[in-house]
């Protein structure tokens, strides 16, 4: 039963030409399709390391291979092609950004600052009739791939459609978060499936599940951007961005706080002392695999000074090689490139190239601060707060509050239109239609002055809630002028009731109101780099390049609204039927009785019944005499009988009851 | 019921069991009045004991990590406290900032609130408005700016929607040792804080200013958090700002630019409020839980279980709340103690499953805290800063406790800050666990023990039993006058034509609404009364002894005047009513009136009602012309109408007061104005009890003298 060798080559090459041609394919074809992966690294002022993975893969549009993709993960594309997503964004969250201390500013927070919670917002390349089914499809098939409960965004009570104040807003858009979403390593899997090497190579090998998840604010997120420019062939195709965002702390040595200090020296940390583990090579299938290091522009003018102060330093010449050791830190290893921003006192990006490593020299880039160095994150124009107001379970109030950021006052003018400088800021609130709000209440203050307003609002979009169908949305356009000191803007709303099947499960922490969104379109968070640094071929790189608007998002916030007592239903019915059948009983009783009649028909019947009665009495009186002997008038009114009878058999009654009870213990 | 078939004309059971009841009026009145007071005695044996209702708390359930290292740090800030107290005079700002400096080393977030402390004065329109911003009183002078220091740590994971909230009270100008112990406190577990990773819930630490009261600047901070005036703040630009505060340089390491307005931390889920005694007279460290906040809230019993389940089993403290002292010692409760005792055994040797009936005394204690318990419900005053929260449904607590040893000692410390401290912490990891709001347990409650506590269910017995008889009486009352005047005018009518019949029928039937109106005049007296110490308090320099007797006179006058006004009518319209039974319908009004009256005041605060129905009931039930009673002669008669001036003089409101002050007090030293101190504190706490004793009690009271001495 040997098979002959030449039929076996034969099977074999049957076997293996799929994969082998498959292969061939890759390496012909290998600029349309590309992945890269990027890590960024930037210590932060309040002894934080933020670690921003940014993960980038690309796939061509034309149906050239028919379904298959080598490198792009098959379930995006089928749900960009399935549900037409011209744009898409998911992010899964876990705590809050802290736009003071971790800046609010810069790329990285004005993009990947996200809300607690899942958020997700897509457009759809479909007649704007559609949308609504497109989006529903799509809630379902994400929640199934993330693991997720994205489907509660299926129902129209959680999702909107802002016009005007969400950046990439456009008709088809369509915007949900659910703040109250666990997010956990269950949601984090699926998501490294995505990628060509999962965790096991490259710089997402660095993803130590209990490290990542002992952090400070961690964020997931899936952006998905179809460009089909004609002109640009290169460019037309699905991006995939993947984004981990996480705040670590690094382990003090030696816990020695010496309070009352001001000179603390910052923490030094390692890739392998904050993730527990070392990059051991890139992934052989990006193209590029890169980690920077990113200087805040403040700590480098910061080290600058302190330069300046050490007069041991002789500072003729401001070079690379002087920015590489600098006088503040060090790094273990030589960066292979240097970035600078062309604004003076901007931020620095040293860039590390991942090659392949062996085991024993494994790249893990640590810093060592030598002086301790104060500075301060970049902060964004306003700083945005929200908060309820009142108390009380009926009504309430919520307001927004921007105060100036810069104790100075007065901003750069960064969009002066003519001679009048202005600030605009957008504002998105989207709130659930049990919080009833009345947006005529809407008051501006403006540096603590009452204000209309409509001196200060160009462009006002406002869908009340409707109950149970849809979410109240206010979307506000305010240009404020750029002397601005603070702006409150308070509205007040009542809190409705909901069905007692409509409250979630722990229904009496209270109900959640989703972030607003405050943007500031006249702001563009990117570093400026000079054109002769762009050697770098980085997608993330790029990325930090991009002029965004600066956005923030606020708090969530939560209102207790009453509850009905969940574990006393039987009660309620028991009550509840009482008195129903008290009420109706008594109200039937006096309706239907005639007394007159009633008291005609008892007479009738006392002289019907009188003979029967007679015979009745007739006869217990002698069945008593004959069983006790005793005589006993004969024709005594029944009634006044019948009483001692009544109470002799109440009492044997309850007797029985209690020799039961008794005996029954 | 064969029988019942007979009597062809009876009407339905429930009807004739109202018919036997108004029929044996007194017996029922009497059985139901000592039943309800017996009730009431007997609440500390029906008490049971405390338990954990919400699963979600688990207290105890984790291992303390405050360590020696926080309470060293701790202690390093008290004494730093302390020196810096003996070095300078003028140290308020140097100690707030010294405590600023600390929370922010720790990588909280640091704010300055400042505020001007308001007097509290009487509003008559706003009453039960609750936390408004517009009672911002006109008159604060710039010199008393109070300053709060808050530090707000954000739970690394957590979303930022609740909060738990620190308070220590502190009085920079004059730091004594056990404020500075209470710093201590709350600091080494802020300082524990700041490090772990299992917060859920965002920390606050309140360090409230109270050198103008420890609840006004609790109360003001939490006004700016929950209902913030934005423009028009006329006091702030008054007043030259002191900003002393904000020296540059001063600022930590990472909050140079930091934003330093009012910073807010989402919806509180609790808040404890921690003080330290000097003064301890029990051999073993201990524990004081402050929980009565206005009108008789109470917070909900799962705090008060945490804290006591922790004090208890974790710490070895002694938890106490707060007691009637005198009564401890007095006999009769004593003699009663020890009867329920016996009957408890006899019940248990009855039967072994029936656990009725405690130790004498552990009754008594029982009693004591009982009595204090339904005191400060129905005082309507908060006993602390807690009370400030329950305005904005936070549930809170004061914590005081007390070392064993004097505080100048400083080797204990070390030890009484790690107790105090792992006390409060694991509070604090219990409340972290909630995922709900405190809703499981009870909101309404007695304690008779910090492990023992009487519920709604069972206290409501001996109040329901208390007021049953009023309805009983008012009814037999009303239908005795209603016959009588039947019997009366068929006499009448005999003696002249038939045609007046129909009128008379009619006059019969409408003739307590002269006594309603009577009644209500009595009412409208008592809310007038109520308004004038509005006015009276206007008066500059006026002690209260002369407050009281301006009170007394004008309220004498206004009832003077409304008598002249209104009470001419019904002069008129009584004609047709015979003079002797006028005052049975009177009384059966004012009983029903005082019915209502203690009906509604039992919805708002039931300590109160109860209180005012042991007050109020006997006096209206046993009412009644001392004129029959004298002429009448005998010795029943006459103990009749002693009984009624004697109740009807403890009735009246100061001399209640007085009495009950003697009582528990001893009388040397008291004089009337202390009333006046008594009443204006209740209504500058917009106390609830201010209005019943206004409202209810005062027309109860002076309607039952009006029927005392009735011209009959």
């Amino acid at each position: 039963m040997d098979v002959p060798p030449k039929s076996s080559f034969i099977l074999f090459l049957l076997f293996w030409f799929p994969i082998i041609s498959s292969l061939i394919a890759v390496r012909s074809d290998f600029g349309e399709e590309e992945f890269s992966e990027d890590l960024l690294l930037k210590p932060l002022p309040d002894r934080k390391v933020l670690a921003h993975f940014h993960f980038q893969s690309r796939a061509p549009l034309s149906d050239s291979f028919g379904r298959h993709h080598h490198l792009f993960p098959k379930a995006i594309s089928q749900l960009v092609q399935k549900f037409n997503v011209k744009a898409m964004e998911l992010s899964f969250t876990q705590g809050r950004w802290n736009y003071e201390r971790w800046g609010g500013f810069d790329p990285i927070s004005s993009s990947n600052a996200k809300p607690p919670g899942v958020e997700l917002w897509a457009v759809f390349n479909v007649p704007p009739s559609q949308v609504d089914t497109y989006w529903k499809n799509l809630t379902h098939s994400l929640s199934g791939l993330f693991c997720a409960s994205i489907n509660f965004l299926e129902s129209s009570t959680f999702y909107s459609a802002p016009e005007i104040a969400f950046p990439p807003a456009s008709g088809n858009l369509r915007y949900g978060t659910l703040p109250r979403e666990a997010v956990c390593t269950e949601n984090l899997t699926p998501w490294l499936k995505l990628l060509p090497c999962r965790d096991k190579a490259g710089l997402s090998s660095l993803m130590n599940r209990p490290s990542i998840y002992r952090s400070f604010y961690h964020s997931q997120r899936l952006r998905l951007t179809l460009s089909n420019s004609a002109a640009d062939e290169l460019n037309s195709g699905i991006v995939l961005e993947q984004t981990l965002t996480v705040l670590l702390q690094p382990q003090i040595v030696g816990a020695g706080m010496n309070y009352g200090s001001e000179k603390k020296l910052q923490p030094s940390w390692s890739l392998s002392s904050i993730f527990g583990r070392k990059v051991n090579g890139r992934c052989v299938l990006a193209t590029s695999s890169s980690v920077f290091l990113q200087i805040d522009g403040d700590l480098f003018t910061q080290l600058e000074n302190l330069q300046k102060n050490t007069a041991i330093y002789a500072a003729d010449d401001i070079g690379a090689e002087e920015l590489t050791s600098n006088h503040g830190f060090e790094l273990s290893i030589k960066p292979d490139r240097v970035h600078k921003e062309v604004e003076k006192g901007s931020s620095i990006l040293y860039e590390y190239e991942i090659k392949e490593y062996t085991d024993t020299e494994q790249f893990d880039l640590s810093l060592t601060w030598k002086h301790p160095v104060v500075w301060s994150s970049p902060l964004p124009p306003l700083h945005a707060s929200r908060f309820l107001m009142g108390s009380g379970n009926e009504r309430g109030a919520m307001a927004i509050s921007l105060k100036q950021t810069e104790p100075t006052g007065g901003f750069v003018c960064a969009n002066c239109v003519e001679e009048r400088c202005e600030l605009q800021v957008n504002v998105l609130q989207i709130v659930p239609w049990y919080i009833k709000v009345y947006y005529h209440t809407l008051q501006l203050f403006v540096n603590e002055q009452r204000q209309a307003v409509t001196d200060f609002v160009e462009k006002m979009r406002v869908s009340p809630s409707e109950d149970k169908v849809s979410p109240g949305l206010m979307e506000l356009v305010l240009k404020f002028p750029c002397d601005l000191k603070s702006a409150v803007l308070s509205v007040e709303f009542d809190k409705g009731f909901l069905h007692i099947d409509e409250y979630p499960p722990d229904a009496n922490q209270g109900f959640d109101i989703p972030s607003a969104i405050i943007s500031f379109p006249n702001f563009h968070a990117g570093l400026q780099f000079p054109d002769n640094s762009s050697l770098s071929k980085s997608p993330m790189f790029s990325k930090l390049q991009e002029k965004s608007h600066v956005l923030s998002y606020t708090e969530v916030l939560l209102v207790p609204l009453t509850t009905p007592d969940f574990s006393m239903p039987y009660n309620v019915i028991t009550i509840t039927c009482t008195v129903f059948a008290l009420y109706f009983g008594s109200l039937l009783n006096v309706l239907r009785r005639r007394v007159e009649e009633e008291k005609k028909r008892l007479i009738d019947e006392a002289n019907k019944k009188g003979l029967l009665r007679r015979v009745l009495t007739k006869l217990t009186a002698k069945f008593r005499r004959r069983s006790s002997e005793d005589p006993q008038p004969p024709s005594a009114s029944s009634s006044s009988i019948m009483s001692p009878r009544l109470i002799l058999k109440v009492l044997i009654v309850a007797g029985i009851a209690v020799v039961w009870q008794y005996y029954s213990r | 019921m064969v029988g019942s078939d007979t009597n062809k004309l009876k009407p339905r059971p429930i009807v004739r069991l109202g018919i036997l009841l108004i029929s044996h009026c007194f017996f029922v009145s009497v059985v139901c009045l000592t039943a309800g007071v017996l009730a009431l005695l007997l609440l500390p044996v029906l008490a049971k004991n405390t338990y954990i209702s919400e699963n979600a708390l688990m207290p105890g359930s984790s291992n303390n990590m405050l360590s020696s290292q926080d309470v060293s740090e701790a202690n390093k800030l008290v004494k730093d406290l302390t020196s810096l107290e003996l070095r300078s005079r003028d140290s308020g700002i140097e100690s707030q900032r010294l405590i600023a400096q600390y929370m922010s080393d720790l990588g909280a977030e640091v704010t300055y609130h400042k505020f001007y402390p308001q007097l509290h004065q009487f509003h008559p329109l706003q009453f039960f408005s609750g936390p408004d911003s517009g009672i911002i009183g006109k008159n604060n002078s710039c010199s008393s700016l109070g300053v709060n220091t808050v530090g707000i740590i954000r739970a690394p994971r957590g979303d930022g929607k609740e909060a738990i909230v620190l308070v220590t009270p502190y009085n920079p100008t004059k730091t004594g040792m056990g404020e500075a112990l209470s710093l201590g406190i709350a600091y080494s577990v802020f300082s524990l804080l700041s490090r772990v990773t299992w917060l859920a819930k965002d920390i606050i630490w309140l360090v409230a200013d109270s050198q103008y009261g420890e609840y006004s600047a609790v109360a003001d901070w939490l006004r700016e958090y929950y209902n913030p005036v934005f423009g028009n703040v006329n006091t702030g630009d008054t007043c030259k700002e002191r900003n002393i505060l904000y020296e540059p340089g001063q600022k930590p390491y990472a909050d140079r630019k930091l934003y330093e307005g009012f910073k807010r931390a989402g919806t509180m889920a609790a808040a404890l409020v921690i003080k330290v005694t000097t003064e301890s007279d029990y051999f073993e460290d201990s524990l004081n839980i402050y929980a009565e906040a206005s009108n008789g809230q109470m917070p909900n019993l799962d705090l008060i279980n945490i804290v006591n389940y922790l004090a208890v089993h974790k710490q070895g403290l002694r938890v106490r709340v707060k007691k009637m002292l005198s009564l401890l010692n007095s006999s009769w409760l004593n003699t009663l103690g020890v009867i329920f005792e016996y009957l408890g055994q006899i019940a248990r040797s009855l039967n072994p499953q029936w656990k009725f009936g405690i130790p004498a005394t552990e009754y008594v204690e029982g009693i004591a805290t009982l009595a204090s318990s339904l005191y400060y419900q129905g005082l309507g005053v908060p006993t602390g800063p807690h009370g400030a929260f329950r305005e904005y449904q936070i549930d809170a607590i004061t914590l005081e406790i007390s070392p064993k040893v004097s505080l100048t000692k400083m080797a204990r410390h070390n030890e009484f800050l790690l107790r105090g401290g792992r006390l409060i912490e694991g509070v604090i990891r219990s409340v972290n666990n909630l995922l709900e709001k405190f809703h499981q347990s009870f909101f309404l409650y007695l304690l008779t023990s910090p492990s023992k506590f009487v519920s709604v269910g069972v206290y409501m017995i001996s109040f329901a039993l208390l007021v049953a008889p009023l309805p009983i009486v008012a009814a037999s009352l009303h239908s005795n006058a209603n016959n009588s005047d039947y019997n009366f005018t068929k006499e009448k009518s005999s003696s002249r034509a038939t045609s007046g019949s129909k009128d008379d029928v009619k006059h019969r039937s409408w003739n307590w609404l002269n006594s309603a109106k009577k009644v209500l005049i009595f009412h409208l007296w008592g809310a007038v009364v109520s308004l004038l110490p509005y006015f009276v308090c206007q008066m500059p320099n006026f002690t209260p002894t002369t407050s009281f007797l301006v009170w007394a006179l004008l309220s004498g006058f206004s009832l003077l005047i409304l008598y002249l006004i209104l009470g001419s009518q019904f002069s008129e319209t009584a004609a047709f009513q015979p003079r002797d039974k006028e005052w049975t319908s009177l009384k059966s009004v004012t009983i029903s009136a005082s019915f209502i009256g203690l009906c509604l005041m039992s919805v708002i605060n039931f300590a109160t009602a109860e209180i005012g129905a042991l007050l109020i009931v006997p006096m209206c039930l046993i009412a009644r012309p001392l004129k029959l009673d004298i002429e009448a002669k005998s010795r029943r008669t006459f103990a009749k109408a002693a009984c009624n001036l004697i109740l009807g003089f403890v009735g009246f409101p100061p001399v209640t007061y007085v009495l009950f002050k003697g009582a528990f007090e001893g009388f040397h030293g008291i004089n009337i104005g202390e009333f006046w101190n008594w009443v204006e504190s209740l209504w500058a706490w917009n106390s609830a009890t201010y209005l019943f004793i206004g409202m209810v009690h005062l027309p109860c009271w002076a309607l039952c003298i009006h029927i005392l001495f009735h011209p009959c």
